[in-house]
């Protein structure tokens, strides 16, 4: 596989992560309803940048995925996930700390993987790489912001009055 | 001398008028039976309490009690006239199950004590859970229905001497959209248009603003103008076949929650055929490009699809806007409360900003509010603000409020914006917050999935405080419940929604033992010992006045600046608007004239906030957005509501306020001539829906979400297929149940509404549910409860108009300038 293919492929992959894990996360905090919701609203854009990827991949060659982790997979994440974690700790509020956290690092992950697909379609020349870049790069960036958002919200009432 | 039916005819007599000349006079007035003006021993300066409007008026006052109400003809705002609303609500403080002596939760029951009982039972859990478990587990839910001086001294003591971030308002329910808007768009508070913009106007478009049931006196104003020369063109945005939808030009009825998308593609149509003040642009607004590339596939076809309206009526509603002259826009509920709120309002900004229609006479914005002191708890900091406008994420605005209060600046929490209400709500779910003082609204009926609400508020280890005027629904589940003194029974200023100040004063005692709201509070910071960094008590006022001067202090160099008013100064004007300065003594009728905004980096309000996720702007991606402090083009793509009809529930179910009701009905109820007009609730459907299951009206529905059920009479309205209507706020103080459904079905609406807020705003969406319609039992004669006046008139059956009849009829007093009546 060329280079630009394997990032391709790793961005693919990665976002597919961050759909799933929005998907769980909303799950497990159903009576939380803005994580609730919102992880929802946000998962739509990482199964789009899907989408949009394993398109792309087709002009390099791959055939990748085009449909992201649905709530199947997301039914069994939070099976594995919530006997792990609630094995670990008491406080459900924690969890949504731990959630927004994992988010953040997933997200900032997908993001510096948009900065180097975004930088090889220049060296490339490659415009309709480059385009793709530029439309779903920003939608990674919010869904970050909005995680560290949260994160702030939440971590002064969870830690204190616990 | 004239008169009319005023629950028959709830806008009175028509006086035309032409653009550009004055409103003429009308001076409403009802009395109670028997009293005529000459047995009125005193008349006190109040203004309306019953909706944002904020008619000026007189009580009439006799032997101690009040006899009736008339409206003040040099008022700016209403020229004289009154709403049903204002004209018979008042008689509900005379009710004979007002609250008259605190009461305290002994044995499982609410049994009645002294003041000083109450007063250390409220200090003292609140000083137990400080101890404990920090100012994090203390909240304080207010009203939009008490005075600035209130909302400013509550906002001193939560956040400056509790130290609490969790404060809001019950406007976060309705106006919390409104100031999101004005915050997205211009990155401060405070509408930019004025009422007298009606005079102006040639066109006027109404999102989701059924002004004739809302503020009956503002639809006057747009009727007088209907009826007179060179009348504007009318636009109304609404699901329902409100009587704004009945005189306009043209009606869009979009499927609830597609909002975004109709004004995307109002948006396309007026950037497409280069509607646009270039120039305007180009000076005065960041954002332009971002939003035409947004709106550029948002064609009338696409967005028909979508909101299923005729590409046509989209085509000529833009070609209205984008060829109006004078524009004047208002937003209210169907925007607000609804999916994608902020978004769907920022874009009406949007249309503005575009079309370079702002600051002039008949080119302003009114982000509408629905209660009628919404405007004091934002700028007081009642309400998920800080005080004065200032900027949580701004530590110089920090300091400064610091300052004021002579308090150190880490004790007022700033980590993050204040705690909107439904947050509130689920700390106190989750058992983080133990203590929350409720003042002059009652969730239990007006939050969504009630269900849930009850469950909340009836914790054990929570410390509930009710302060009201009457047992409400939520009042029931207090530990403690303070009886307030109302409107008419204590002295303070409030604001409308176009930022008109009015003075309302004491006309008669509270009954019992009631209590001011203003002397309630005080009482409760001296209990607890609040005290500035210098030791001095930090509430040093002892009256409303006092708290006023205060508060001037406060707003001093911010936009909401009221230095230049004074109590002296308010009783000999009709309502001054605010920014009222030592430079412009006489208030400022409209904002952003010039192109001159409140958004520099440095002195603006907020940053804003990602209108689909909510994230706050950081301080730096604001300045380098906005670096020279001028008007935020902000674009959104439409996104689906959270629940849609599916086979289960195939209706969307949609809520609002109606004219002869306000707030969970607790004065409206208790007004016999507004009782009368909607004594219960309904559900509306379209003809085609009813017929095609063979139902009719009166017939007996259960309407049912995956929330709760309700049941209610059919009302077959012109309202669209594949919607159900139902107003919201019938609780159950007036059933035998008392706080909750007796067992089977409810009777308020909000039984069914789902828990989910926009994302911005943190306004809850009261219109869009998924919901299940069931027959219990065919109708026994009987019409449904819904008044034949409104939006809820009938299309089909023999229903008996609404009229109030000798006890509904108000007089009316014409001037003898003017258009006069016809």
């Amino acid at each position: 596989m060329t280079r630009v293919g394997l990032a391709i492929t790793e961005l693919h992959r990665a976002e597919n992560d961050l759909a799933g894990e929005l998907l769980a996360a909303s799950d497990r905090h159903k009576a939380d309803h803005e994580l609730f919701h919102l992880g929802r609203d946000l998962a739509r854009w990482s199964q789009q940048h899907v989408r949009r990827l394993a398109e792309a991949g087709r002009d390099h060659g791959l055939s990748l995925d085009p449909d992201a982790q649905d709530d199947d997979t997301v039914l069994a994440t939070v099976r594995r996930k919530g006997a792990e974690l609630l094995g670990r700790r008491h406080d459900p509020a924690l969890l949504i700390l731990d959630d927004l956290r994992r988010i953040h690092r997933i997200a900032a992950g997908v993001s510096l993987d948009w900065e180097i697909l975004a930088q090889t379609a220049q060296a490339l020349k490659d415009r309709a790489l480059l385009a793709l870049c530029q439309e779903c790069h920003p939608g990674t960036l919010r869904q970050l912001r909005w995680a560290n958002a949260e994160l702030k919200e939440n971590a002064a009432q969870i830690m204190v009055t616990g | 001398m004239p008169s009319s039916d005023r629950i028959a005819d709830p806008w009175g007599t028509r006086t035309p008028y032409g653009p550009g000349q004055r409103w003429p006079t009308r001076v409403d007035s009802y009395l109670e039976g028997g009293v005529t003006e000459a047995d009125v021993q005193r008349w006190a300066r109040s203004a309306s309490i019953l909706h944002s409007n904020g008619d000026g008026l007189d009580i009439a006052v006799t032997d101690g009690r009040i006899v009736g109400v008339r409206g003040r003809a040099d008022d700016r705002v209403n020229h004289g006239r009154l709403g049903p609303k204002d004209l018979f609500g008042w008689q509900a403080t005379s009710s004979a199950d007002r609250l008259t002596r605190p009461l305290v939760r002994r044995g499982g029951e609410l049994v009645p004590t002294d003041w000083d009982t109450a007063m250390n039972a409220v200090a003292g859990r609140t000083r137990e859970l400080l101890a404990e478990r920090g100012p994090s587990s203390i909240g304080f839910y207010t009203t939009g229905q008490l005075f600035l001086e209130e909302y400013y001294t509550l906002a001193l003591i939560g956040h400056g001497g509790i130290g609490t971030n969790h404060i809001d308002g019950n406007t976060r329910l309705c106006t919390a959209t409104a100031a999101a808007a004005l915050k997205e768009s211009f990155a401060c508070d405070g509408q930019p248009g004025s009422c007298t913009d009606v005079d102006h106007a040639d066109v006027i478009a109404l999102y989701g603003h059924n002004v004739a049931e809302t503020q009956t006196v503002l639809w006057s104003r747009v009727l007088d103008r209907l009826a007179g020369p060179e009348p504007p063109a009318i636009v109304c945005v609404d699901p329902r076949p409100t009587p704004v939808a009945q005189v306009a030009d043209v009606h869009l009825a979009p499927r609830p929650g597609t909002n975004v998308m109709l004004m995307n593609a109002l948006l396309h149509e007026i950037v497409e055929h280069g509607w646009v003040d270039q120039d305007y642009l180009d000076t005065h607004t960041v954002g332009f490009d971002e939003l035409a590339a947004q709106v550029a596939d948002c064609t009338p076809e696409a967005a028909a699809r979508v909101c299923e309206v005729p590409a046509e009526d989209l085509r000529e509603a833009a070609r209205i806007l984008g060829t109006a002259r004078r524009l004047l826009s208002t937003v209210l509920q169907g925007f607000y409360q609804s999916h994608q709120a902020t978004a769907a309002a920022v874009s009406v900004n949007n249309v503005h900003l575009v079309r370079g229609m702002l600051g002039r006479p008949g080119c302003g914005v009114l982000q509408m509010n629905g209660q009628p002191s919404a405007q004091n708890t934002r700028e007081c900091g009642a309400d998920g603000d800080l005080p004065g406008f200032r900027n949580w994420a701004n530590d110089a605005h920090v300091q400064d409020l610091a300052d004021v209060w002579n308090v150190d600046p880490m004790q007022i929490p700033h980590h993050s914006a204040p705690t909107h209400l439904m947050k509130i709500m689920r700390y106190v779910e989750d058992g983080s917050i133990r203590f929350l003082h409720v003042s002059g609204t009652n969730p239990v009926v007006s939050l969504p999935e009630l269900g849930r609400i009850r469950e909340i508020l009836a914790q054990e280890r929570l410390f509930l405080v009710v302060q009201d005027i009457f047992l409400t629904e939520t009042a029931q589940l207090a530990d403690v419940v303070l009886p307030a003194a109302t409107w008419g029974e204590k002295t303070g200023t409030f604001t409308n929604t176009d930022r008109t100040v009015h003075l309302s004063e004491k006309a008669v005692d509270p009954p019992g033992e009631a209590r001011p709201d203003l002397d309630i509070l005080i009482d409760y910071a001296r209990r607890l010992d609040l005290r500035d960094k210098d030791g001095g008590p930090l509430v040093s006022w002892h009256d409303a006045e006092g708290a006023f001067e205060a508060w001037k202090a406060c707003s001093a160099g911010r936009p909401c600046d009221y230095t230049g008013m004074s109590y002296d100064k308010l009783r000999g004007s009709g309502g001054i608007q605010w920014p009222c300065t030592a430079e412009h003594p006489d208030g400022t009728e409209r904002l952003y004239t010039d192109g001159r905004f409140w958004s520099h980096p440095q002195y603006c309000e907020s940053y804003g906030r990602d209108m689909v996720t909510g994230a706050p702007l950081e301080p730096d991606e604001y300045g380098s957005m906005n670096p020279h402090g001028k008007a935020i083009i902000k674009a959104a793509e439409y996104l689906p509501a959270h629940e849609q009809p599916d086979d289960d529930f195939p209706f969307v179910l949609t809520t609002g306020r109606t004219l002869y009701h306000f707030h969970t009905r607790t004065k409206t109820g208790r007004a016999p001539q507004l009782q009368q007009a909607a004594p219960d609730v309904w559900v509306e459907m379209s003809a085609a829906d009813a017929q095609g299951r063979g139902w009719a009206e009166g017939d007996l529905l259960q309407v049912t979400t995956p929330r709760g059920r309700v049941q209610a009479r059919l009302r077959i309205s012109g309202i669209r297929d594949g919607v159900l209507f139902l107003p919201f706020h019938y609780g159950y103080w007036d059933t035998p149940a008392g706080h909750g459904p007796d067992g089977g079905d409810g009777r308020a609406a909000n039984e069914l509404t789902i828990t989910d807020w926009d994302p911005a705003s943190k306004q809850p969406l009261f219109k869009t549910a998924a919901a299940r319609v069931d027959r219990i039992a065919p109708g026994d004669g009987r019409p449904s409860p819904a008044p034949t006046t409104t939006g809820s008139k009938p299309v089909t059956g023999r229903v008996p108009d609404t009229r109030g009849g000798p006890a509904g009829t108000a007089t009316e007093r014409f001037a003898d300038t003017g258009g006069g009546a016809r």
